[in-house]
């Protein structure tokens, strides 16, 4: 092994995975978000769910696009660059995958196709049924995927053979390992939390320019009674995530709160400098006590310090202990948002405050940042492990070289460059024109059997040639 | 228990990849002919005819990926670092494509043109890419053990580049017949002429590649019976239905199209892909690693074959159902007509 391409390899897979989880998470709580629209519009008749409907699929299909095509790329990396790791843990991993695919990924894709052109194919309830479809295939998809990773998180039920390989030993528990419920419950919410912040600040934003839009006042309300219900909620998760992590992880908790010594009455660091070199923090700002309140629930309690481990085993504590805040401060500020939200609204009308607005389109991308901050602590404070405790990373990347490994990083990074700032410029383009904009009424059906995208409703000027 | 499950999961790896190399061959092939319309609406009506399936398509391939991951871990773990180039040039010419569908609608004029072309280019590098990592594999790969190795170009040869001009020749057969299958009028005319162009050069590339094959890999040549330039006929003739069926293929295409029927070349371009198919696993059988490993090194665990062969049994039928279904639902021709207004 070339130590560079491990290097390399390390950063073309954080890259790829967290462009590529930046979709999920908005599809994921999209696709949920549509269903409700259609049902809502099903039971009430009230054409304003039907526009915002029409409004949001389209959006959910660009971003879905680009979920689907940086998805491909990570399953085929896991091979490409992680051939170790593929080796070693392919007999326990491999069936959640595989059942990733089977469940979840045909069963979106397939309906997808209905949901996307099929408005004019199939009936009212056929429809809604494909959306229901796309949206539980969705969670199937988070249920698979978030069950491996917790796997890799802190093993169980598994033996190694005489080769190294690893088999499984109790399929239920390597399914349901120790942290996964907690992580499933997280992921779900954040999805949820992301759609609702880009829904709420495409909203505020057309309010902003149009006070009276019916639809994005709809919408809006909606967006605040999601930030109000899910984001304390995510809060209570998170806290029992960190309370598991002290038990089985306490090597990602020391790094996450840059505490070197274990010892009673830990400080909680607001800020800090964690010095890996120094094995110490050249400064922190903090208060005492309040760490081993927050983490153990007793302001007594011990906690583990990073210096219980060898260096070889420490996590980098800078990353793990900055994202933590990120993550943890954007939180609080979304419960922020909804307890605000929530008194507008009970004080009669949320579209009227501007400064209100103007918030909820600044905090428009937190749910993203937030996420990956999230991932950020899962996956860097795991480090030097790939599988907790098993194999370490280094052991598990392939026998690839420098240049080839540079030269797919450069190509993904262009390649990627390209597909984000097209799919950005092309969602911020349909916001800002606003749902009304998106659903003109269908033509009348002429018999014929086109697949018809709702993007393809577009002003005339999209041809080719300009005509 | 008495299941034989690696070799049934050989058989359900073998028939995931042909299924993954028919359906997303036919739309690839007709992201390769995307240059040759005539019109920006005929682009439309092409993207059309397949813009609600080719997710569905393309999910083959990563149940190839994963499947393989889950049922030959060996196998995957030793192919993916020795193709890896090819397969990176895969990935990337599949995301600019696939994104294309959706972005081509939305970019304004040079936005459209960019995406037209990338749609295209996309397309063809896949194609090409894929091509590359079929002749890398049948090149067979160096290793060590179970690990990978060779060196990062060992699978760029002239023998390797000829498979890919003949995958990319019958992807556009496969694109052209299903063209010719889902239009009307004029485009209907062209991808007529596009299956006859495309049909020939399968033909001609496919003979190319297997004359190739029996010279340059006497291992793949020993099973056809041909050993030293003389042929065996007593192992060659229990394998002639296989290229008997790509003769019946084109046959049938040939018979399709001075028929003017719309559906039959698609059929005749299936077989010839399908013989194909068979030719090559009849090469090969038992390795999925030539020539280092066979399904059988390559198994994961039983437990795993097993808890996977349940799922999958129950969950086939109605992945296939939906699939049919979906299929059913976008039935009959599409236009240009590509937008409400
Ligand atoms: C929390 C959820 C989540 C996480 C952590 C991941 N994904 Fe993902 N993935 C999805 C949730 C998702 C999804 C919601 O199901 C997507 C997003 C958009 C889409 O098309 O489906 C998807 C798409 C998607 C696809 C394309 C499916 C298709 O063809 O339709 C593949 C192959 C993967 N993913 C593979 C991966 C791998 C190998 C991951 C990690 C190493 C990964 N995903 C992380
Ligand atoms: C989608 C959410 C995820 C994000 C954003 C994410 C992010 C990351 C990051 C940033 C790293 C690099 C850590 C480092 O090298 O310091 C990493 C490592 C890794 N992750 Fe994840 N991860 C996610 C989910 C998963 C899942 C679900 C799997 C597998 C099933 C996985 C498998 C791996 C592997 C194999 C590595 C080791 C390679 C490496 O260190 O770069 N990850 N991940
Ligand atoms: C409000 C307070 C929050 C707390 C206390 C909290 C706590 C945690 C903890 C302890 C982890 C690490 C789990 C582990 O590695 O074992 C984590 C991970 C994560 N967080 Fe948060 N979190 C909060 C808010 C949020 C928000 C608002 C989002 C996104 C909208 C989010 C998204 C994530 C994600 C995606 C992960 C990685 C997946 C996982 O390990 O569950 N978190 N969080």
């Amino acid at each position: 092994m070339d130590f560079d391409a491990f290097l390399l390899s390390r950063l073309q897979f954080a890259f790829t995975i967290a462009f590529h989880i930046l979709f999920p998470s908005f599809t994921i709580g999209l696709a949920s978000y549509l269903a409700v629209l259609e049902g809502l519009w099903l039971a009430t008749g009230r054409e304003r769910f039907k526009t915002l409907y029409l409004f949001w699929v389209r959006i959910f299909a660009l971003s879905f696009g680009m979920g689907v095509v940086t998805g491909v790329v990570l399953s085929y990396e896991i091979g490409a660059n992680w051939s170790g790791f593929a080796a070693k843990s392919g007999s326990v991993l491999g069936p959640l995958l595989a059942f990733e695919v089977l469940t979840a990924f045909f069963l979106e894709a397939s309906f997808l196709g209905v949901m996307l052109f099929g408005w004019k194919k199939v009936g009212r309830k056929l429809h809604f049924a494909a959306s229901c479809a796309v949206a539980v295939g969705t969670l199937f998809s988070t249920f698979w995927i978030v069950s491996a990773n917790s796997w890799m998180q802190h093993p169980t039920a598994f033996a190694t053979l005489p080769d190294g390989r690893l088999v499984a030993t109790d399929w239920m528990r390597v399914i349901f390992s120790p942290s996964f419920p907690l992580r499933l419950l997280h992921m779900v919410l954040a999805a949820y939390l992301t759609t609702a912040l880009v829904v709420g600040a495409a909203s505020a934003w057309r309010l902003l320019k149009t006070p009276d839009e019916t639809e994005s006042r709809t919408a809006l309300i909606m967006a605040i009674g999601m930030f109000a219900l899910v984001a304390p909620l995510q809060l209570a998760v998170g806290d029992q995530q960190g309370l598991k992590m002290g038990e089985l992880q306490p090597a990602k908790l020391a790094a996450v709160e840059a505490l070197w010594e274990s010892r009673a009455g830990q400080p909680f660091h607001i800020l800090a400098w964690p010095d890996r070199a120094l094995q110490a923090n050249r400064w922190e700002l903090s208060i005492p006590r309040l760490g081993s309140l927050i983490l153990k629930h007793d302001p007594n309690a011990t906690v583990t310090g990073l210096k219980a481990f060898s260096r070889a085993d420490q996590p980098p504590p800078l990353p793990v202990f900055y994202a933590f805040r990120l993550m943890v401060g954007l939180g609080l500020a979304m419960i922020g948002l909804g307890v605000w939200g929530a008194l507008l609204i009970w004080r009669g009308s949320p579209e009227r405050s501007r400064v209100f607005l103007w918030t909820c389109v600044a905090m428009g991308p937190a749910g993203f940042v937030s996420v990956v901050s999230g991932w950020v602590v899962a996956e860097v404070g795991r480090q030097p492990w790939v599988v907790y405790g098993v194999q370490r990373t280094a052991d598990a990347v392939a026998p690839l070289q420098r240049g080839q490994v540079s030269a797919s990083l450069l190509g993904f990074l262009m390649v990627y460059a390209i597909i984000f700032s097209a799919g950005v410029i092309y969602i911020l383009r349909l916001i800002d024109r606003g749902p009304a904009a998106g659903a003109a009424p269908p033509p009348p059906d002429e018999g014929r059997a086109p697949g018809v995208s709702f993007n393809a409703a577009l002003d005339p000027d999209t041809t080719e040639d300009g005509r | 228990m008495s299941l034989d499950l690696p070799l049934i999961w050989a058989g359900i790896i073998a028939a995931t990849v042909l299924l993954y190399v028919m359906l997303d061959g036919f739309d690839l092939g007709i992201g390769i002919l995307f240059p040759f319309a005539r019109s920006p609406a005929d682009r439309d009506a092409m993207m059309n005819a397949i813009a609600p399936v080719w997710d569905g398509n393309e999910t083959w391939l990563v149940l190839g990926g994963g499947g393989l991951l889950a049922a030959f871990p060996l196998a995957y773990a030793l192919l993916l670092p020795a193709l890896y180039l090819p397969i990176i040039l895969m990935l990337l010419g599949l995301a600019l494509r696939g994104v294309a569908f959706e972005f081509r609608l939305n970019g304004r004029r040079s936005g459209k043109r960019f995406w037209t072309m990338a749609f295209a280019g996309g397309s063809l590098a896949a194609t090409f890419a894929q091509g590359l990592v079929l002749g890398g594999f049948i090149q067979g790969v160096k290793a060590d053990g179970v690990v990978f190795a060779g060196g990062p170009f060992d699978w760029l040869t002239p023998y390797s580049a000829l498979v890919a001009c003949g995958l990319a020749a019958g992807y556009v057969l496969l694109g052209a017949g299903w063209l010719m299958w889902k239009t009307e009028d004029a485009l209907h005319g062209d991808a007529r002429r596009w299956t006859a162009i495309a049909g020939v050069l399968t033909a001609l590339l496919l003979l190319a590649v297997s004359l190739a094959t029996l010279f340059l890999h006497p291992r793949v040549a020993a099973r056809w019976g041909v050993v030293d330039g003389t042929v065996d006929w007593s192992r060659f003739l229990p394998k002639a239905p296989i290229p008997l069926l790509g003769v019946a293929g084109l046959g049938l295409l040939t018979f399709g199209l001075r028929r003017a029927s719309h559906a039959l070349p698609f059929v005749g371009a299936v077989l010839v892909f399908l013989s194909g198919y068979l030719g090559l696993a009849a090469g090969f059988m038992p390795y999925v690693a030539p020539y280092v490993l066979t399904f059988r090194q390559a198994a994961a665990a039983d437990n795993a074959l097993a808890l996977m062969l349940g799922g999958a049994a129950l969950l086939a039928p109605a992945i296939v159902g939906y699939t049919v279904w979906v299929y059913w639902v976008f039935r009959g021709k599409v236009g240009a007509d590509a937008g409400y207004h």
